[in-house]
């Protein structure tokens, strides 16, 4: 670049024969000002490029963010003489904690500040004395509670909001859902040790183990009441599952009511399957902890497809069914955890992320997460000997009864723990997948849908779809600028180059809209043409030329040199007509008639109407003049004493181009297809209405592909500010803005090299 | 030039040899590219132009398979042929012979308020006679699309006023005269009720700041009240006007026959117009096409943007480029200012230069994920937070908005600014710089007295391609403040005129939303060409214009260095 003319002579500025000293000083003030106005001017636009980049970083990086907590609050058992604590939890704006005692009490207090709120007293039998209880549905609030003569009783805690003079109020209620008579569950009045139940629309199932060192399943119909919509239960049978058992370190139901698990403490696990009709079978029995260690605790992780059991060497291992070849389900262990190597005492699941926290005999509390396989936190607590641990609905604290008669409130601050690199870049192994998947679905209908982030799909549809428009632009674009720059006459070079620059002004919306509504489907009506002519297209240019080399001198001098490209106009329109109307007749003769179904059947591939192809063309056209503005401009510049020299000692204008002229010229011409690159990976509006958007990994042309651009326009309007989901969409556009500032830096700096180069040439 | 190796005819092996070939197939690149620009724009002007043109309205009677013979009225769209295979695949019975493939036409019947469908396919083979009666009355509907049929009677506050010959002309008459008052209404409702809501909406605003000031029962609140209470009245008024006129267009309607030979009676204040093309003459024809052409370009879309006209899609891409020019233009042409006149060539200028070329090449989608995340939430969530509280938790800023997509248009199309300048610059002959110099002129008054005029053109025609550029990019826009329909014109007569925070539309988003979001493509697809056409017109003559001013510039000063 030419450089700016350096400051005027040094006496001249500021003084004017004609000026006053004010004046003067205005002259120079004024100078001084436009030359740091225009030099902040000149910053700004590294500043903006920085900003862009600096913005999408600091919107991204929050998602790797650990987890962190705080001791909000400490105080003594609230209504110690109530009891002990059998069941402890807190609700959702942390403003109320539950404890239900022994005693049969269920108190509410302040989570804050431990001051009570309300006691309730549950009716339990008279003479009767709880010995188990179990938390059913922590979404509802349900728990059960069993009795040393063999019943058991559903209490649910639930809390009313209103809002009187626009404060929040929060009032906690205990109910019944299934009536305040407790349930018979065992035949005999055997005291109920350990119980566990799970309810379906029609159905509730309990297993119960009882003092007779049984395990029992028992199955009750709900029975709707017609007046007053309050649910009964009908005993309907029960099933004996294990005899002769210790008593079991944990039983679980799931609420699909499909798979039924026992772990034995002797490090056995009993999986059974729960038929349609609910009967119960024994589908496998394994060791829990092969390589050593004792079972401490198994949960489910929230949607109770996965299992969590840990051990006494603080390992947490994730299990879920797997179906195998055989179409049989097997429990898959999936992932392991490891919290140290202290005695894991207590796992507490999430209620709305697969994400889970554990409390081991160390005191010491971790958060995990499942699906991102992420370690996010270990932390000691100031309790002496956690007894019991409540979760909040939303995860973000946690409330701990510990052995000397305090409860402590801890704060969670853990708002990203679903993704982690590995997680947007590796397989995933998803519950109910068969095996680990890349698998891009932002959001579902259901409500127990987990979000599934792989950035994988969608860089490999950009790539894709940047590969098939390369393919098709690269060749198109070098091959025009090389025939343009060099052989092409000066008069219609004059009108070539305004039509590429227009070419490379049209707005893609339109080039997407012209792709998804025209080109579609006429590539699906008319698919054995448009391969014919990429087929046909060079060979007859070919022929045509050979044709024209032997016509007499005197036809071919009527197109002086340099108009062979109008020549060929009228030849590739001709080419291109007959292969489309061809095109039935091929698909008649040799396609059976139907293209599509041939290909699924002959060749085993699938057709999409908006596919790879007609993304390649709709992409390619819109890249092709990026590439050809530059690398004609390179050709053409190639200094003309280095063609002369080359024509001068007999070489033809052929090995001129290829033996001098494009080695010079080459690096311009790698930049420029660095830059359409760049155009083709961040290209959005042809893909998105080009293309199906269906995220695949599927090479296969006639299919279509999710880009990272097109999943950004689509998914980033609905995605709420803030959110996991908003945040890797961030992500996206950080991956695209990097992949392109890679492109255009490397063209850049090799233009600027290569100016270098011309000027010493 | 190369015509001296082959002057006599070379045989195939050395015609091979000679490089000619290859020379023939870089030709024929340039051809395809060629042939490709100028068939897609023939495609686009031809599809786009067509479809205002009146065409013939076709009464086919056809056989269905189940030999019963239907009759079809309505606008043959286009004829393609369909391989049998196909059809019979799809489960249809055909005794074509022994021919593989038989054309099908596609059929625009409209009736969609009767037939539930406005397209249907009907195979050629199956039409027994098709005739273009020129007494078929089309119209064009506000609600439910086209209806194509028979005029039967006009009634007027249910009596009948005509059944004779002569409807067609008394149809058009007492079409202008609803058409007048349902003008007026729409005078009333949008100028006169509108501008009430947006009075009455101010006060709310400014009472609920009072409130959040805890100003309640102050003097001013007590002023608020009554303005709203006058203002109240007053729109009970106009509410009463409007209903008298809504009441006197829907007196009249019209009972047609519709191709099934049911008879439908529509009102006439639902009707958009009524013609005859089968009775038209050309000259009439192209009156009714220009006709047609103007509403395009100058009324609100129909019918969720598949009928009517695109002026507010015009008009928010115009404000919109006009703003981002307010703001690209001084920031582009400082920039370039910098890298040529008073930046040292050293790793600052080539960083500089990076960034300009990275801001070029950055893909669109990326600046609107910027915009939408630091102009709107950061930014916008801001001043929202600042100035208007009053109106939250509705964001009046913190929400996508023209000032918004205007802003982040500026900053993608500020390295067209900037190359552009910096062309212009270097073509300034240094003479005149030195002239200034050694005339006492400082080095700024050289550049805003001297420099600047003289590169004006090229500043031009930065600004030109960067405006093409804007009103061409949709991805960002999506982001950050373009919507299918805004209720109201980001210009208009309340105060404070131009509302940066609105929503707006935008052509290259009107193509996109009615071409792939509609509920009947069909329908749109013909609008869809159109809006295409005028957006590539736009686009090509700016690009033209800015050609032409930069060749003339060139030719003006030719480069002083190199």
């Amino acid at each position: 670049m030419s450089s700016a003319v350096e400051q005027s002579p040094s006496a001249a500025p500021y003084t004017l024969d004609s000026e006053l000293p004010h004046q003067r000083h205005l002259r120079k003030f004024r100078d001084i000002l436009t030359k740091n106005l225009v030099r902040l001017g000149g910053f700004s636009i590294i500043a903006a490029i920085a900003l862009i980049f600096i913005y999408l970083i600091s919107v991204v990086l929050p998602v790797f963010f650990p987890a962190d907590t705080k001791l909000k609050a400490d105080y003594p058992l609230p209504s110690p003489a109530a009891g002990d604590t059998l069941f402890l939890s807190i609700e959702e704006q942390l403003e109320v904690g539950l404890r239900v005692t022994a005693k049969g009490q269920a108190v509410f207090f302040n989570a804050a500040n431990g001051t009570d709120i309300e006691n309730y007293s549950i009716p339990v039998p008279e003479s009767a004395q709880i010995t188990a209880v179990a938390n059913i549905d922590s979404a509802e609030g349900i728990i059960a509670l069993g009795f040393n003569d063999g019943t058991a009783l559903f209490i649910k805690h639930h809390y009313h909001i209103d809002y009187p003079q626009d404060q929040r109020r929060i009032t906690p209620h205990i109910e019944y859902p299934y009536g305040e008579t407790p349930l018979k569950i065992n035949p005999g009045n055997s005291t109920l040790q350990l119980i566990s139940a799970a309810t379906g629309n029609d159905e509730l199932v309990i297993l119960a183990y009882s003092d007779e060192k049984k395990i029992s399943a028992s199955v009750f119909n709900k029975e709707t009441s017609l007046f007053d919509e309050t649910v009964t239960l009908e005993h309907d049978s029960t099933s004996l599952l294990l005899n002769n058992a210790n008593r079991p370190v944990g039983m679980l139901i799931d609420p699909e009511l499909r798979w039924a698990y026992i772990a034995t403490d002797e490090d056995e696990l009993y999986v059974y399957r729960i038929d349609e009709d609910l009967s119960f079978f024994l589908n496998e029995k394994f060791a829990l902890n092969p390589d050593g260690g004792k079972l401490t605790d198994l949960k489910f992780a929230t949607g109770g497809l996965s299992l969590l059991s840990s051990n006494d060497q603080g390992h947490i291992y994730q299990w879920f069914q797997v179906r195998n070849k055989k179409g049989e389900y097997k429990l898959h262990k999936i992932r392991e955890f490891s919290s140290g190597s202290s005695s894991i005492s207590i796992i507490e699941p999430e209620q709305r992320r697969k994400g889970f926290l554990t409390i081991n005999e160390q005191q010491e509390l971790s958060v995990f997460h499942t699906t991102a396989s992420r370690h996010l936190l270990s932390e000691p607590l100031a309790g002496k000997n956690i007894k019991h641990a409540a979760l909040s609905p939303r995860a973000d604290a946690v409330l701990l009864e510990d052995a000397g008669d305090r409860i402590y409130l801890y704060k969670i601050h853990n708002e990203h723990p679903e993704v982690s690199w590995a997680s947007l870049w590796q397989r995933v192994w998803y519950e109910s997948y068969d095996e680990p998947e890349y698998i891009w679905q932002s959001s579902a209908a259901s409500n127990d849908f987990e979000p599934k982030f792989s950035l994988v799909p969608l860089t490999f549809g950009t790539i894709k779809a940047a590969f098939f428009a390369m393919l098709i632009a690269t060749p198109m674009a070098i091959m025009g600028a090389i025939f343009t720059a060099y052989f092409m006459s000066p008069l219609m070079r004059g009108w070539i180059k305004p039509t590429i620059e227009i070419m490379e002004a049209l707005p893609t919306v339109i080039l997407g809209f012209l792709a998804g509504l025209w080109l579609a489907p006429f590539t699906e009506a008319h698919l054995p043409g448009i391969l014919s002519i990429l087929l046909l297209l060079p060979p007859a240019v070919l022929f045509f030329a050979y044709l024209w080399s032997r016509l007499p001198v005197e036809i071919r001098l009527f197109v002086p040199e340099g108009w062979q490209a109008a020549l060929l106009v009228p030849v590739t329109i001709a080419v291109g007509w007959a292969c489309i109307a061809l095109s039935p007749w091929l698909e008649t003769h040799f396609l059976g008639g139907d293209t599509r179904l041939w290909l699924d059947q002959a060749l085993d591939i699938k057709y999409d109407q908006r596919n790879a192809l007609v993304v390649g063309i709709a992409m390619g056209f819109a890249v092709i003049p990026s590439i050809f503005s530059i690398t004609e401009d390179a050709i053409f510049n190639v200094p003309k004493h280095l063609t002369n020299a080359s024509l001068a000692m007999g070489a033809t204008q052929w090995q001129t181009m290829t033996r001098v002229i494009l080695p010079t010229a080459s690096p311009a011409i790698f930049s420029a297809v660095m830059i359409g690159l760049g155009r083709a990976v961040g290209e959005t509006m042809i893909v998105l209405m080009a293309t199906g958007n269906t995220p695949i990994l599927d090479l296969n042309i006639f299919e279509g592909m999710r880009t990272l651009s097109a999943n950004i326009a689509v998914e980033l309007p609905e995605s709420e500010v803030g959110s996991t989901h908003y945040r890797i969409l961030f992500l996206a556009a950080l991956v695209l803005f990097m992949m392109t500032f890679a492109f255009n830096t490397l063209a850049e700096v090799i233009r600027q090299s290569l100016r270098d180069k011309y000027s010493k040439l | 030039m190369s015509a001296t190796t082959n002057k006599y005819n070379l045989g195939l092996k050395s015609w091979f040899h000679s490089g000619l070939p290859w020379i023939w197939l870089n030709a024929a690149a340039v051809s395809a590219s060629l042939i490709l620009v100028i068939g897609l724009l023939l495609l686009i002007a031809v599809r786009g132009l067509g479809h205002f043109w009146p065409k013939d309205v076709y009464e086919i009677s056809h056989q269905q398979p189940d030999n019963r013979v239907y009759r079809v009225i309505g606008e043959r769209i286009r004829t393609e042929p369909v391989g049998i295979q196909r059809l019979l695949d799809a489960g249809m019975q055909i005794d074509a012979g022994d021919r593989s493939q038989i054309e099908r036409s596609l059929i625009k019947t409209g009736n969609r308020d009767i037939t539930g469908l406005d397209f249907r396919w009907i195979l050629d083979i199956n039409i027994l006679s098709e005739n273009t009666p020129a007494d078929i009355t089309v119209l064009e509907r506000k609600e439910w699309g086209a209806f194509y049929g028979y005029i039967k009677e006009i009634r007027e506050a249910n009596t009948i006023i005509n059944s004779g010959a002569t409807q067609y002309g008394l149809l058009n008459e007492k079409l202008a005269e609803v058409h007048q008052l349902l003008s007026q209404a729409k005078s009333i409702e949008k100028d006169k009720i509108g501008k009430l809501n947006y009075e009455l909406e101010r006060l709310r605003l400014k009472q609920r700041k009072l409130e959040l000031k805890n100003k309640a029962g102050t003097a001013s609140n007590t002023d608020i009240q009554q303005r709203q209470q006058a203002l109240e009245s007053q729109y009970q008024i106009y509410f009463q006007q409007l209903q008298e006129l809504n009441n006197a267009a829907a007196r009249t309607t019209v009972i047609m026959e519709a191709m099934g030979g049911e008879r439908v009676e529509i009102s006439l204040a639902n009707i958009v117009r009524a013609y005859q093309p089968n009775d038209m003459s050309v000259f009439g024809k192209l009156i009714f096409y220009l006709a047609k052409l103007w509403e395009f370009v100058s009324e609100d879309p129909r019918e969720a943007n598949t009928e009517g006209g695109i002026f507010p899609a015009i008009f928010g891409t115009i404000i919109m480029v006009l703003l981002m020019s307010v703001v690209v233009t001084p920031f582009g042409v400082v920039a370039a200012v910098y890298l040529y006149e008073y930046a040292n060539q050293g790793v600052l200028t080539r960083l500089i230069r990076v960034a300009v070329n990275n801001l070029a090449g950055v893909p669109s989608i990326v600046y609107g994920v910027f915009g939408l995340g630091f102009f709107v939430y950061t930014l916008g969530g801001g001043i929202d937070q600042l100035f208007y509280p009053e109106n939250l938790p509705a964001p009046t800023f913190g929400t996508p908005g023209l000032i918004w997509a205007s802003l982040t248009l500026a900053l993608l199309t500020v390295p067209v600014v900037i190359v552009s300048t910096e062309e212009g610059l270097s073509r300034v002959p240094s003479a005149i710089r030195e002239g200034a110099f050694a005339l006492g002129a400082t080095k700024a008054e050289t550049i805003w007295k001297t420099i600047l005029p003289i590169s004006s053109p090229a500043i031009m025609t930065g600004l030109i391609l960067a405006i093409a550029r804007a009103a061409g990019e949709v991805a960002p826009l999506m982001l950050v403040g373009v919507v299918k329909l805004a209720p109201s014109l980001p210009l208009d007569g309340n105060f404070p005129y131009l509302h940066l925070d609105r929503k707006f539309m935008h052509l290259g988003f009107h193509i996109y939303d009615v071409g792939f979001q509609s509920p009947n493509v069909e329908a749109a697809r013909p609008l869809v060409y159109a809006t295409a056409l005028l957006l590539v017109l736009i686009i090509i003559v700016l690009n033209l214009t800015a050609i032409y001013i930069r060749n003339n510039l060139r030719e003006k000063y030719k480069v002083h260095d190199n």
